[in-house]
């Protein structure tokens, strides 16, 4: 039987522009919180592992081998530490890698780290980098970039389910509202359905980035960091953390085709349904066990898609529970708590560690006033990279 | 000579611009901004909102402030010739200011865009505003500008398309140094304007009185920890 892997410490950088920051700085900063919350940061030597997620430090920074780095800046020789780099999925890569290691008895104690900075350069120079995951030739080249891709993602899915743009906008006023009172978030305003959507200056406020999403369709380009800290549950190691761990129940990870335009039907994201039934059975839950979901949505578009393949709502019928307010925070389903990358940020190495900095923080009941759900028993995050070729789904449970 | 002739011949000779009307435009938060033209006589609080930014390097609001003070102290005391200032105002606090000046009937020169509030894409509206004023208020042909940082880069020459006059440097040479000029051409307007550019017409008088007398801001994003009445 493999060995319980519970979450004892969680730490997060407030996400936005951190341009004046060294990128490992940053990580180091984040660390230390996640040592203090975890209670070992005299004591921290006790790590047997340090997983690093980030995706574009060798291109953006001009850095590699930043695991080593972190490791140096922690004071924290000899423990092993690795780079995970899988894309914008990297921060789940990391937490699935950290929990396989305690898992497979290499190590007791691991430290995850998700750590970005794209502000270095500009939003268009950090798209392009991004980009990079596109396929060389039939994608990259072609000057398709990611939102592109989102924009005719979400054409035809509008056009199959009859969601709208004023759908798109009450995503985003669902989840600025969510960042606006997350201390962590990118974006700490509001907006309001009539003046991203009904004003007749709407169309300007909220202009088109990639037509049919519009400024409040996508998410801000990010720097920021986030950090867990992961125990082995079964050992005796775990009465040196104060906290109580927050375990993770399920994982399950699962890729799809490199290019969309290989997909039998490009709205249907197969990994994501697969990574989640893995995490399911693996967990021993079903999607009405789901208390709350923190969903990879760069494009909000992406948040209704992801509830419905992961099985929380029927096929088309997401954008029904949206407008009936059910995955607001008194919702029947609660969906990106934190903001999710719309409102939250989405530096991208980070971001999968931050899903789960969410999920321990809420199933821990301390999350901020005005966004704490009600006694939530189950969390899941859904981290992809690419349009969803690699995607990574983690269930966490308060035992 | 009497000082006041010698005044007289100190000040630039002037064109009798037209007034922009104002107008108001719903932020992405909810709330509404009043974009008007400001008044010589509202200098004060004008130079008293750009004042905190001198010291602000970050995105380079300390050379774009620095600027329009001068440029809103010449227009004050008369140093510069056919000057027009557009504030924008939520409930009477200043969240930005354009300034600008018309060079002949054909020509504006764009001087300067400051936005206070961030994340609401207060200066892209005011700088809008100021375009329109040139192009359809002041009916110039077309429109220098420069920018000096990067987010005013990406904000004008890109998103606008303005053409590239940096080839006929030093015979076309925008006011503000050696900076590479760009131009908003008429037919670049009418492409982008609907766009970029919005606002509603007329004003409700109980709205256009909430920013009848402008306000200093309280607090900068651009300076964390500032509050003025603290200072």
């Amino acid at each position: 039987m493999t060995a319980r892997v519970g979450i004892v410490g969680i730490g997060q950088i407030k996400f936005g522009n951190l341009s004046e920051y060294d990128l490992v700085d940053i990580m180091a900063y984040t660390a230390t919180d996640a040592l203090i919350d975890a209670g070992i940061l005299e004591n921290r030597r006790i790590i047997d592992q340090i997983f690093v997620a980030n995706m574009l430090g060798g291109m953006i920074n001009h850095q590699t081998g930043i695991a080593s780095a972190l490791v140096s800046r922690l004071d924290l020789e000899p423990t092993a530490a690795e780079l995970v780099e899988n894309g914008p999925a990297s921060g789940a890569s990391a937490v699935k890698l950290g929990y396989m290691a305690i898992a497979s008895g290499i190590a007791n104690v691991v430290m995850v780290v998700g750590g970005e900075t794209m502000r270095k350069v500009t939003g268009w120079e950090a798209t392009d980098c991004v980009a990079t995951l596109g396929h060389p030739e039939a994608e990259y080249d072609m000057g398709l970039t990611f939102p592109a891709l989102g924009g005719m993602f979400a054409r035809l899915y509008m056009e199959r389910y009859g969601v709208t743009e004023r759908d798109l906008a009450l995503v985003a006023v669902k989840d600025h509202e969510n960042g606006s009172k997350n201390k962590y978030a990118h974006i700490d305003g509001t907006c309001t359905i009539e003046a991203i959507h009904d004003s007749p200056n709407a169309h300007v406020v909220n202009n088109y980035v990639a037509e049919p999403l519009r400024l409040f369709s996508v998410c801000p380009v990010s720097d920021g960091a986030a950090v867990l800290i992961l125990v082995n549950m079964d050992s005796p190691i775990v009465e040196k953390f104060k906290k109580k761990p927050i375990r993770i129940a399920g994982i399950g990870s699962a890729t799809d085709t490199h290019c969309m335009h290989n997909r039998k039907d490009p709205v249907e994201m197969g990994a994501v349904k697969l990574s989640a039934e893995r995490a399911y059975a693996m967990a021993g839950v079903k999607p009405e066990d789901i208390s709350f979901a923190e969903l990879h949505d760069p494009f909000v578009i992406l948040e209704l898609a992801i509830s419905e393949e992961v099985g929380l709502f029927p096929r088309g019928k997401a954008v029904e529970a949206l407008r009936r307010g059910e995955t607001g925070i008194d919702g029947r389903l609660p969906i990106n708590t934190s903001g999710g990358l719309k409102a939250k940020g989405h530096p991208v190495g980070a971001t999968g560690v931050s899903q789960v900095v969410e999920l321990v923080r809420q199933l821990r009941g301390k999350a901020e006033k005005g966004r704490q759900v009600k006694d939530p028993r189950y969390g899941m995050s859904v981290n992809f990279g690419g349009l969803a070729n690699n995607v990574i789904t983690i269930i966490c449970a308060k035992d | 000579m009497a000082i006041d002739a010698l005044e007289m011949k100190l000040r630039p000779p002037e064109i009798s611009l037209t007034p922009y009307p104002s107008k108001t435009i719903t932020l992405a938060n909810g709330k509404t901004m009043v974009v008007r033209e400001a008044k010589r006589e509202e200098c004060g609080v004008l130079l008293g909102t750009v004042y905190p930014l001198l010291g602000v390097p970050t995105d380079y609001y300390d050379v774009v402030a620095a600027r329009m003070f001068s440029e809103l102290l010449a227009w004050f005391r008369y140093r510069i010739a056919n000057e027009f200032v557009i504030v924008g105002a939520i409930d009477g606090v200043i969240a930005g200011i354009v300034t600008s000046r018309c060079v002949n009937d054909h020509l504006g020169m764009s001087l300067h865009t400051l936005a206070i509030d961030r994340g609401l894409r207060v200066g892209a509206q005011l700088f809008a505003a100021k375009m329109e004023h040139h192009m359809d208020y002041l009916n110039e042909d077309e429109v220098w500008i420069v920018a000096e940082s990067p987010i005013g880069f990406r904000r004008w020459m890109i998103e606008y398309e303005l053409e590239d006059r940096s080839s006929g440097f030093p015979n076309i040479r925008h006011e503000l140094g050696g900076v590479p000029t760009y131009a908003l051409t008429r037919k670049l307007w009418e492409k982008h304007k609907a766009d970029k550019c919005t606002g509603t017409r007329p004003v409700p008088m109980d709205i256009l009185a909430t920013a009848d007398r402008l306000k200093l801001p309280e607090e900068y994003p651009q300076i964390p920890g500032y509050k003025r009445s603290k200072q």
